[in-house]
Protein backbone atom coordinates (compact mmCIF):
# COMPACT_ATOMS: atom_id res chain seq x y z
CA UNK A 1 0.00 0.00 0.00
CA UNK A 2 2.26 2.65 -1.00
CA UNK A 3 2.17 5.46 -4.13
CA UNK A 4 3.53 8.63 -5.43
CA UNK A 5 3.08 11.51 -3.16
CA UNK A 6 1.43 14.62 -3.54
CA UNK A 7 2.31 17.53 -2.54
CA UNK A 8 0.94 20.07 -4.06
CA UNK A 9 -1.53 22.62 -2.74
CA UNK A 10 -5.04 22.04 -4.02
CA UNK A 11 -6.31 25.48 -4.39
CA UNK A 12 -9.89 26.55 -5.11
CA UNK A 13 -10.50 27.19 -8.50
CA UNK A 14 -13.96 28.08 -10.57
CA UNK A 15 -15.57 26.20 -13.21
CA UNK A 16 -18.57 27.27 -15.58
CA UNK A 17 -21.11 24.85 -15.76
CA UNK A 18 -20.76 24.52 -19.34
CA UNK A 19 -23.44 21.00 -20.44
CA UNK A 20 -25.97 19.66 -17.90
CA UNK A 21 -26.51 16.27 -18.87
CA UNK A 22 -30.28 14.27 -17.42
CA UNK A 23 -28.27 10.98 -16.86
CA UNK A 24 -31.97 9.16 -15.13
CA UNK A 25 -34.93 10.90 -13.71
CA UNK A 26 -33.06 11.41 -10.17
CA UNK A 27 -29.27 11.69 -11.77
CA UNK A 28 -27.81 14.43 -13.19
CA UNK A 29 -24.08 15.17 -14.91
CA UNK A 30 -22.69 18.72 -14.25
CA UNK A 31 -19.69 19.14 -17.54
CA UNK A 32 -17.54 21.62 -16.15
CA UNK A 33 -15.15 24.26 -18.05
CA UNK A 34 -12.21 24.87 -16.21
CA UNK A 35 -9.11 26.82 -16.97
CA UNK A 36 -5.19 24.98 -15.97
CA UNK A 37 -6.92 22.47 -14.70
CA UNK A 38 -3.90 20.31 -13.71
CA UNK A 39 -5.07 17.02 -14.81
CA UNK A 40 -6.42 13.54 -12.91
CA UNK A 41 -6.43 9.95 -12.71
CA UNK A 42 -9.94 8.23 -13.63
CA UNK A 43 -11.38 7.22 -9.71
CA UNK A 44 -10.15 10.66 -8.54
CA UNK A 45 -12.62 13.12 -7.01
CA UNK A 46 -13.10 16.57 -6.85
CA UNK A 47 -14.27 18.55 -3.79
CA UNK A 48 -17.08 21.70 -4.53
CA UNK A 49 -17.84 24.68 -2.42
CA UNK A 50 -21.59 26.15 -2.25
CA UNK A 51 -21.63 29.43 -0.81
CA UNK A 52 -24.86 31.04 0.06
CA UNK A 53 -25.19 34.69 -0.41
CA UNK A 54 -24.88 35.17 3.70
CA UNK A 55 -21.77 33.85 3.60
CA UNK A 56 -23.04 30.25 4.70
CA UNK A 57 -20.54 27.80 2.84
CA UNK A 58 -20.70 23.98 2.47
CA UNK A 59 -19.13 20.87 0.41
CA UNK A 60 -18.97 17.94 -0.64
CA UNK A 61 -16.95 15.34 -2.62
CA UNK A 62 -17.87 14.16 -6.20
CA UNK A 63 -16.41 11.24 -8.11
CA UNK A 64 -15.11 12.61 -11.76
CA UNK A 65 -16.80 11.19 -14.38
CA UNK A 66 -14.90 12.66 -17.17
CA UNK A 67 -11.84 11.18 -18.23
CA UNK A 68 -7.99 12.31 -17.98
CA UNK A 69 -8.30 12.44 -21.62
CA UNK A 70 -10.10 15.58 -21.89
CA UNK A 71 -8.37 18.66 -21.83
CA UNK A 72 -9.87 21.67 -19.85
CA UNK A 73 -13.20 20.14 -18.69
CA UNK A 74 -14.00 18.27 -15.28
CA UNK A 75 -17.69 16.39 -15.14
CA UNK A 76 -19.60 15.17 -12.23
CA UNK A 77 -22.56 12.95 -11.67
CA UNK A 78 -24.60 13.94 -9.14
CA UNK A 79 -28.00 11.79 -7.48
CA UNK A 80 -30.39 13.81 -6.05
CA UNK A 81 -31.34 12.88 -2.28
CA UNK A 82 -34.56 14.02 -1.74
CA UNK A 83 -34.13 15.81 1.46
CA UNK A 84 -30.35 16.63 0.53
CA UNK A 85 -28.95 20.17 1.17
CA UNK A 86 -26.30 19.93 -2.12
CA UNK A 87 -27.99 17.10 -4.30
CA UNK A 88 -31.26 18.90 -5.26
CA UNK A 89 -29.46 22.27 -5.74
CA UNK A 90 -26.55 20.99 -7.92
CA UNK A 91 -28.98 18.53 -9.76
CA UNK A 92 -31.50 20.46 -10.22
CA UNK A 93 -31.21 24.42 -10.15
CA UNK A 94 -27.97 24.82 -11.27
CA UNK A 95 -27.97 26.01 -15.26
CA UNK A 96 -25.67 26.52 -17.68
CA UNK A 97 -23.17 29.67 -17.34
CA UNK A 98 -22.94 29.48 -13.81
CA UNK A 99 -19.54 29.57 -12.04
CA UNK A 100 -18.98 26.61 -9.11
CA UNK A 101 -16.13 26.66 -6.85
CA UNK A 102 -14.16 23.46 -6.54
CA UNK A 103 -10.86 21.76 -6.36
CA UNK A 104 -8.32 18.65 -6.93
CA UNK A 105 -7.61 16.22 -8.14
CA UNK A 106 -8.13 14.11 -4.93
CA UNK A 107 -7.27 10.84 -3.80
CA UNK A 108 -4.92 8.61 -5.09
CA UNK A 109 -5.68 4.87 -4.26
CA UNK A 110 -8.87 3.98 -6.10
CA UNK A 111 -7.31 4.91 -9.59
CA UNK A 112 -6.74 3.57 -12.68
CA UNK A 113 -4.54 4.48 -16.07
CA UNK A 114 -3.88 2.14 -18.86
CA UNK A 115 -0.36 1.36 -17.68
CA UNK A 116 -2.11 0.17 -15.09
CA UNK A 117 -3.01 -2.93 -17.44
CA UNK A 118 -5.53 -5.54 -16.47
CA UNK A 119 -7.94 -7.52 -16.70
CA UNK A 120 -10.48 -5.19 -14.88
CA UNK A 121 -12.81 -5.86 -13.03
CA UNK A 122 -15.02 -3.08 -11.92
CA UNK A 123 -18.33 -3.73 -9.99
CA UNK A 124 -20.80 -0.71 -9.33
CA UNK A 125 -23.98 -0.10 -7.50
CA UNK A 126 -25.87 2.81 -8.47
CA UNK A 127 -24.01 6.17 -8.69
CA UNK A 128 -21.19 3.76 -7.51
CA UNK A 129 -20.62 3.50 -11.38
CA UNK A 130 -19.41 7.32 -11.22
CA UNK A 131 -15.37 7.01 -10.50
CA UNK A 132 -15.59 3.49 -12.61
CA UNK A 133 -17.17 5.25 -15.89
CA UNK A 134 -13.78 7.55 -15.77
CA UNK A 135 -11.83 4.89 -16.24
CA UNK A 136 -13.74 3.19 -19.37
CA UNK A 137 -13.53 6.78 -20.53
CA UNK A 138 -10.00 6.53 -20.22
CA UNK A 139 -9.72 2.86 -21.61
CA UNK A 140 -11.89 4.04 -24.48
CA UNK A 141 -9.91 7.30 -25.24
CA UNK A 142 -6.78 5.84 -25.04
CA UNK A 143 -8.18 2.73 -26.97
CA UNK A 144 -6.74 0.17 -24.90
CA UNK A 145 -8.24 -3.42 -25.20
CA UNK A 146 -7.49 -4.19 -21.85
CA UNK A 147 -9.95 -6.85 -20.73
CA UNK A 148 -12.18 -5.77 -18.71
CA UNK A 149 -15.74 -6.71 -17.55
CA UNK A 150 -18.19 -4.63 -15.74
CA UNK A 151 -21.06 -5.65 -12.98
CA UNK A 152 -23.64 -2.62 -12.46
CA UNK A 153 -26.05 -3.48 -9.70
CA UNK A 154 -29.52 -0.69 -10.55
CA UNK A 155 -33.04 -0.50 -9.03
CA UNK A 156 -33.96 -0.75 -12.62
CA UNK A 157 -33.08 -0.19 -16.17
CA UNK A 158 -34.07 3.54 -15.89
CA UNK A 159 -31.90 3.63 -12.83
CA UNK A 160 -29.02 2.70 -15.32
CA UNK A 161 -26.90 6.43 -15.40
CA UNK A 162 -24.78 6.14 -18.84
CA UNK A 163 -26.43 2.85 -20.23
CA UNK A 164 -26.55 4.38 -23.91
CA UNK A 165 -22.46 4.91 -23.74
CA UNK A 166 -22.20 1.67 -21.64
CA UNK A 167 -24.11 -0.43 -24.48
CA UNK A 168 -21.99 1.54 -27.28
CA UNK A 169 -18.56 0.99 -25.45
CA UNK A 170 -19.64 -2.80 -24.40
CA UNK A 171 -20.90 -2.69 -28.81
CA UNK A 172 -16.74 -2.21 -29.60
CA UNK A 173 -16.03 -5.26 -28.77
CA UNK A 174 -12.57 -4.22 -27.79
CA UNK A 175 -12.54 -6.41 -24.11
CA UNK A 176 -15.50 -4.74 -22.73
CA UNK A 177 -17.48 -6.89 -21.12
CA UNK A 178 -20.51 -5.29 -19.43
CA UNK A 179 -23.61 -6.97 -17.37
CA UNK A 180 -26.32 -5.84 -15.51
CA UNK A 181 -27.84 -6.64 -12.62
CA UNK A 182 -31.32 -5.00 -11.51
CA UNK A 183 -32.65 -5.57 -8.11
CA UNK A 184 -36.10 -3.88 -8.03
CA UNK A 185 -37.84 -4.23 -11.43
CA UNK A 186 -36.59 -5.69 -15.15
CA UNK A 187 -38.25 -5.31 -18.69
CA UNK A 188 -40.18 -8.20 -19.93
CA UNK A 189 -37.56 -9.76 -21.61
CA UNK A 190 -34.83 -8.90 -19.57
CA UNK A 191 -32.33 -11.79 -19.66
CA UNK A 192 -29.74 -10.33 -17.09
CA UNK A 193 -29.45 -11.33 -13.57
CA UNK A 194 -32.44 -9.56 -11.14
CA UNK A 195 -30.79 -9.66 -7.42
CA UNK A 196 -28.50 -8.25 -5.34
CA UNK A 197 -24.71 -9.13 -6.29
CA UNK A 198 -23.85 -12.33 -4.35
CA UNK A 199 -21.11 -14.94 -4.28
CA UNK A 200 -22.49 -16.92 -6.92
CA UNK A 201 -22.73 -14.21 -9.62
CA UNK A 202 -18.94 -12.82 -8.92
CA UNK A 203 -17.98 -16.71 -9.16
CA UNK A 204 -19.77 -16.37 -12.55
CA UNK A 205 -18.96 -12.74 -13.53
CA UNK A 206 -15.28 -11.98 -12.43
CA UNK A 207 -12.12 -12.93 -13.30
CA UNK A 208 -11.04 -16.28 -12.18
CA UNK A 209 -8.76 -15.63 -9.45
CA UNK A 210 -5.46 -16.69 -10.92
CA UNK A 211 -5.76 -13.89 -13.23
CA UNK A 212 -4.76 -11.61 -10.33
CA UNK A 213 -7.30 -8.90 -11.83
CA UNK A 214 -7.49 -5.35 -10.64
CA UNK A 215 -10.61 -4.75 -8.57
CA UNK A 216 -12.35 -1.37 -8.04
CA UNK A 217 -15.89 -1.79 -6.04
CA UNK A 218 -17.98 1.38 -5.93
CA UNK A 219 -21.48 1.83 -4.15
CA UNK A 220 -23.18 1.76 -1.01
CA UNK A 221 -21.67 -0.02 2.04
CA UNK A 222 -23.65 -2.99 2.18
CA UNK A 223 -22.68 -3.57 -1.53
CA UNK A 224 -19.17 -2.87 -0.64
CA UNK A 225 -18.98 -5.11 1.94
CA UNK A 226 -20.48 -7.49 0.48
CA UNK A 227 -18.50 -7.76 -2.89
CA UNK A 228 -15.38 -7.37 -1.29
CA UNK A 229 -16.07 -10.25 1.61
CA UNK A 230 -17.44 -12.47 -1.16
CA UNK A 231 -14.11 -11.93 -3.31
CA UNK A 232 -11.64 -12.76 -1.04
CA UNK A 233 -13.59 -15.34 0.01
CA UNK A 234 -13.34 -16.95 -3.74
CA UNK A 235 -9.62 -16.75 -3.77
CA UNK A 236 -8.78 -12.94 -4.82
CA UNK A 237 -6.46 -10.99 -3.61
CA UNK A 238 -7.07 -8.66 -0.65
CA UNK A 239 -4.53 -6.25 -1.74
CA UNK A 240 -5.88 -6.01 -5.26
CA UNK A 241 -9.02 -4.82 -3.93
CA UNK A 242 -9.76 -1.74 -3.85
CA UNK A 243 -13.22 -0.07 -2.45
CA UNK A 244 -15.33 3.43 -2.32
CA UNK A 245 -18.57 4.29 -0.80
CA UNK A 246 -21.24 5.99 -2.23
CA UNK A 247 -23.71 6.67 0.43
CA UNK A 248 -26.85 8.47 0.06
CA UNK A 249 -25.52 9.97 3.49
CA UNK A 250 -26.65 14.00 4.20
CA UNK A 251 -26.65 14.61 0.58
CA UNK B 1 -11.52 34.08 -2.37
CA UNK B 2 -15.46 34.34 -2.28
CA UNK B 3 -18.14 33.28 -4.77
CA UNK B 4 -21.60 33.27 -3.93
CA UNK B 5 -23.15 30.22 -5.99
CA UNK B 6 -25.97 31.66 -8.10
CA UNK B 7 -29.04 30.11 -6.34
CA UNK B 8 -27.99 28.01 -3.28
CA UNK B 9 -29.75 28.79 0.10
CA UNK B 10 -28.33 25.73 2.05
CA UNK B 11 -29.99 24.09 5.42
CA UNK B 12 -31.57 26.62 7.89
CA UNK B 13 -28.61 27.83 9.78
CA UNK B 14 -29.00 26.51 13.10
CA UNK B 15 -26.48 28.12 15.64
CA UNK B 16 -26.91 25.37 18.55
CA UNK B 17 -24.99 23.02 16.00
CA UNK B 18 -23.01 24.74 14.00
CA UNK B 19 -20.50 26.00 16.95
CA UNK B 20 -19.75 22.09 17.06
CA UNK B 21 -19.34 21.83 13.27
CA UNK B 22 -15.93 22.61 11.77
CA UNK B 23 -15.23 24.73 8.46
CA UNK B 24 -17.04 22.94 5.52
CA UNK B 25 -18.24 20.36 7.50
CA UNK B 26 -22.44 19.14 7.40
CA UNK B 27 -23.77 16.68 9.71
CA UNK B 28 -25.12 13.51 9.74
CA UNK B 29 -27.38 11.09 12.26
CA UNK B 30 -26.12 7.79 10.85
CA UNK B 31 -22.44 6.62 10.80
CA UNK B 32 -21.43 6.24 7.31
CA UNK B 33 -18.47 3.74 6.44
CA UNK B 34 -15.44 4.68 4.51
CA UNK B 35 -12.27 2.28 3.60
CA UNK B 36 -9.58 1.54 1.02
CA UNK B 37 -9.91 -2.41 0.70
CA UNK B 38 -11.59 -5.23 2.35
CA UNK B 39 -12.54 -5.23 5.77
CA UNK B 40 -10.08 -7.77 7.59
CA UNK B 41 -11.45 -10.32 9.84
CA UNK B 42 -8.73 -11.14 12.52
CA UNK B 43 -10.18 -13.72 15.07
CA UNK B 44 -9.70 -12.56 18.62
CA UNK B 45 -7.67 -15.69 19.29
CA UNK B 46 -4.66 -13.99 16.92
CA UNK B 47 -5.54 -10.44 17.93
CA UNK B 48 -2.36 -8.31 19.51
CA UNK B 49 -2.06 -5.31 20.34
CA UNK B 50 1.60 -3.91 19.83
CA UNK B 51 3.79 -0.92 21.13
CA UNK B 52 7.12 -0.89 19.25
CA UNK B 53 9.80 1.08 17.31
CA UNK B 54 11.82 3.99 19.21
CA UNK B 55 11.11 1.92 22.45
CA UNK B 56 13.77 0.92 25.11
CA UNK B 57 11.45 -2.55 25.38
CA UNK B 58 8.33 -3.44 23.43
CA UNK B 59 5.16 -4.20 24.38
CA UNK B 60 2.28 -6.79 23.40
CA UNK B 61 -1.12 -7.49 24.64
CA UNK B 62 -3.60 -10.63 23.76
CA UNK B 63 -6.89 -9.66 23.06
CA UNK B 64 -7.59 -11.34 27.02
CA UNK B 65 -4.59 -9.35 28.25
CA UNK B 66 -6.02 -5.71 26.57
CA UNK B 67 -9.49 -6.48 27.58
CA UNK B 68 -8.20 -6.40 31.69
CA UNK B 69 -6.59 -2.93 30.95
CA UNK B 70 -8.86 -0.45 32.73
CA UNK B 71 -11.22 1.61 30.09
CA UNK B 72 -13.29 4.50 29.92
CA UNK B 73 -16.30 5.47 28.41
CA UNK B 74 -15.70 8.74 25.94
CA UNK B 75 -18.34 10.43 24.22
CA UNK B 76 -16.76 12.83 21.23
CA UNK B 77 -18.03 14.57 18.31
CA UNK B 78 -16.44 13.00 15.26
CA UNK B 79 -15.01 14.84 12.03
CA UNK B 80 -14.39 13.17 9.15
CA UNK B 81 -12.11 14.51 6.16
CA UNK B 82 -15.01 13.49 3.74
CA UNK B 83 -17.08 16.24 5.01
CA UNK B 84 -19.29 14.72 7.65
CA UNK B 85 -19.62 15.29 11.14
CA UNK B 86 -21.30 13.33 13.84
CA UNK B 87 -22.32 14.54 17.07
CA UNK B 88 -21.72 12.89 20.66
CA UNK B 89 -21.13 9.33 19.91
CA UNK B 90 -20.08 7.09 22.64
CA UNK B 91 -16.97 4.71 22.49
CA UNK B 92 -15.67 2.65 25.26
CA UNK B 93 -11.79 2.05 25.13
CA UNK B 94 -8.59 1.95 26.84
CA UNK B 95 -6.95 5.20 26.79
CA UNK B 96 -3.55 5.35 24.80
CA UNK B 97 -2.14 6.91 28.28
CA UNK B 98 -2.41 3.50 30.08
CA UNK B 99 -0.74 1.42 26.63
CA UNK B 100 2.29 3.76 27.17
CA UNK B 101 2.80 3.69 30.93
CA UNK B 102 5.94 2.41 31.62
CA UNK B 103 7.25 3.15 27.83
CA UNK B 104 10.72 4.74 27.83
CA UNK B 105 11.36 6.35 24.33
CA UNK B 106 12.58 9.68 23.15
CA UNK B 107 10.22 9.57 20.22
CA UNK B 108 8.29 12.48 19.11
CA UNK B 109 5.89 10.77 15.89
CA UNK B 110 3.85 7.68 16.07
CA UNK B 111 2.98 5.48 13.45
CA UNK B 112 -0.38 3.29 13.69
CA UNK B 113 -0.54 0.11 11.94
CA UNK B 114 -3.81 -1.85 11.25
CA UNK B 115 -4.87 -5.02 9.66
CA UNK B 116 -5.24 -4.94 5.75
CA UNK B 117 -1.76 -2.70 6.18
CA UNK B 118 -3.44 0.43 6.20
CA UNK B 119 -1.44 3.63 8.26
CA UNK B 120 -1.80 6.22 9.58
CA UNK B 121 1.08 9.12 11.31
CA UNK B 122 0.35 11.40 14.53
CA UNK B 123 2.44 13.23 16.41
CA UNK B 124 3.13 11.49 19.43
CA UNK B 125 1.33 14.56 22.06
CA UNK B 126 -2.06 14.15 20.08
CA UNK B 127 -2.06 10.50 21.16
CA UNK B 128 -1.40 11.60 25.21
CA UNK B 129 -2.84 13.75 27.85
CA UNK B 130 -6.24 12.06 27.61
CA UNK B 131 -6.73 12.54 23.88
CA UNK B 132 -6.78 9.13 22.54
CA UNK B 133 -7.93 5.73 23.20
CA UNK B 134 -7.99 1.57 21.53
CA UNK B 135 -12.06 1.90 21.06
CA UNK B 136 -13.44 -1.90 21.19
CA UNK B 137 -16.98 -0.92 21.82
CA UNK B 138 -19.43 1.82 19.79
CA UNK B 139 -22.99 2.67 21.73
CA UNK B 140 -22.27 0.07 24.38
CA UNK B 141 -21.99 -2.65 21.59
CA UNK B 142 -18.94 -4.71 20.87
CA UNK B 143 -17.22 -2.43 17.47
CA UNK B 144 -18.75 -4.12 14.07
CA UNK B 145 -15.96 -4.67 11.99
CA UNK B 146 -17.30 -2.49 9.27
CA UNK B 147 -16.73 0.51 11.55
CA UNK B 148 -12.64 -0.85 12.67
CA UNK B 149 -13.62 -4.02 14.76
CA UNK B 150 -12.43 -5.55 16.73
CA UNK B 151 -10.74 -2.44 18.18
CA UNK B 152 -9.83 0.60 16.13
CA UNK B 153 -7.87 3.79 17.16
CA UNK B 154 -9.98 7.26 18.25
CA UNK B 155 -8.45 10.52 18.02
CA UNK B 156 -11.50 12.59 17.77
CA UNK B 157 -9.94 15.88 17.86
CA UNK B 158 -8.38 15.12 14.36
CA UNK B 159 -9.91 13.96 11.15
CA UNK B 160 -11.18 10.21 11.62
CA UNK B 161 -8.89 8.76 9.09
CA UNK B 162 -6.54 9.12 11.73
CA UNK B 163 -8.37 7.07 14.40
CA UNK B 164 -7.17 4.16 11.96
CA UNK B 165 -9.53 0.68 12.19
CA UNK B 166 -8.45 -2.49 12.84
CA UNK B 167 -5.40 -0.87 14.70
CA UNK B 168 -3.10 -3.81 15.78
CA UNK B 169 -0.15 -1.19 17.00
CA UNK B 170 1.52 1.66 17.52
CA UNK B 171 5.18 1.94 16.21
CA UNK B 172 6.73 5.19 17.93
CA UNK B 173 9.36 7.30 15.25
CA UNK B 174 12.07 9.70 16.53
CA UNK B 175 11.10 11.88 12.70
CA UNK B 176 7.51 11.97 10.96
CA UNK B 177 6.85 9.55 7.90
CA UNK B 178 3.65 9.44 6.15
CA UNK B 179 1.08 6.97 6.55
CA UNK B 180 -1.37 5.73 3.62
CA UNK B 181 -3.68 8.61 3.00
CA UNK B 182 -0.85 11.07 3.96
CA UNK B 183 1.18 9.20 1.20
CA UNK B 184 -1.52 10.14 -1.30
CA UNK B 185 -2.00 14.06 -0.48
CA UNK B 186 -3.62 13.76 2.80
CA UNK B 187 -2.81 16.32 5.34
CA UNK B 188 0.14 15.26 8.00
CA UNK B 189 -1.75 16.88 10.90
CA UNK B 190 -5.68 16.50 10.29
CA UNK B 191 -6.96 19.07 12.48
CA UNK B 192 -10.48 19.64 11.22
CA UNK B 193 -10.41 23.31 13.26
CA UNK B 194 -7.83 24.18 10.64
CA UNK B 195 -9.34 22.69 8.01
CA UNK B 196 -6.15 20.49 7.40
CA UNK B 197 -7.55 18.24 4.58
CA UNK B 198 -5.24 18.28 1.85
CA UNK B 199 -1.40 18.84 1.84
CA UNK B 200 -0.44 22.76 2.25
CA UNK B 201 -3.70 23.58 3.80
Amino acid sequence: MAGAAVQRRLSWRVGEVAELVDETPRVRSLVMSVQDWPGHLAGQHVDVRLTADDGYQTQRSYSIASPPDIAGRVAVTVERIDDGEVSPFLAGEVQVGDMLEFRGPIGGYFVWDVAAGGPLFLVAGGSGVCPLMAMLRHRAARASTVPTRLLYSARSLDDVIYRDELDRLAAAADGLEVSYTLTRAQPVEWNGYRRRVDRAMLEEVAWPPWEQALTFVCGPTPLVESVAEALVQLGHDAARIKTERFGPTGG
Amino acid sequence: MRLVTRGFKGRPRDASVSDRLPPGQYLVRDFPVLSAGPTPHTPLSEWTFSINGEVDEAKRWTWAEFRDLPSETITRDLHCVTKWSKLDTTWEGVSVDTLLAGVVSAADYVMAFCDGGYTTNLPLEDLTGGKAWIAFAYDGQPLEPEHGGPARLLVPHLYLWKSAKWVRGLQLMNDDAPGFWETYGYHMYGDPWQEQRYSGD
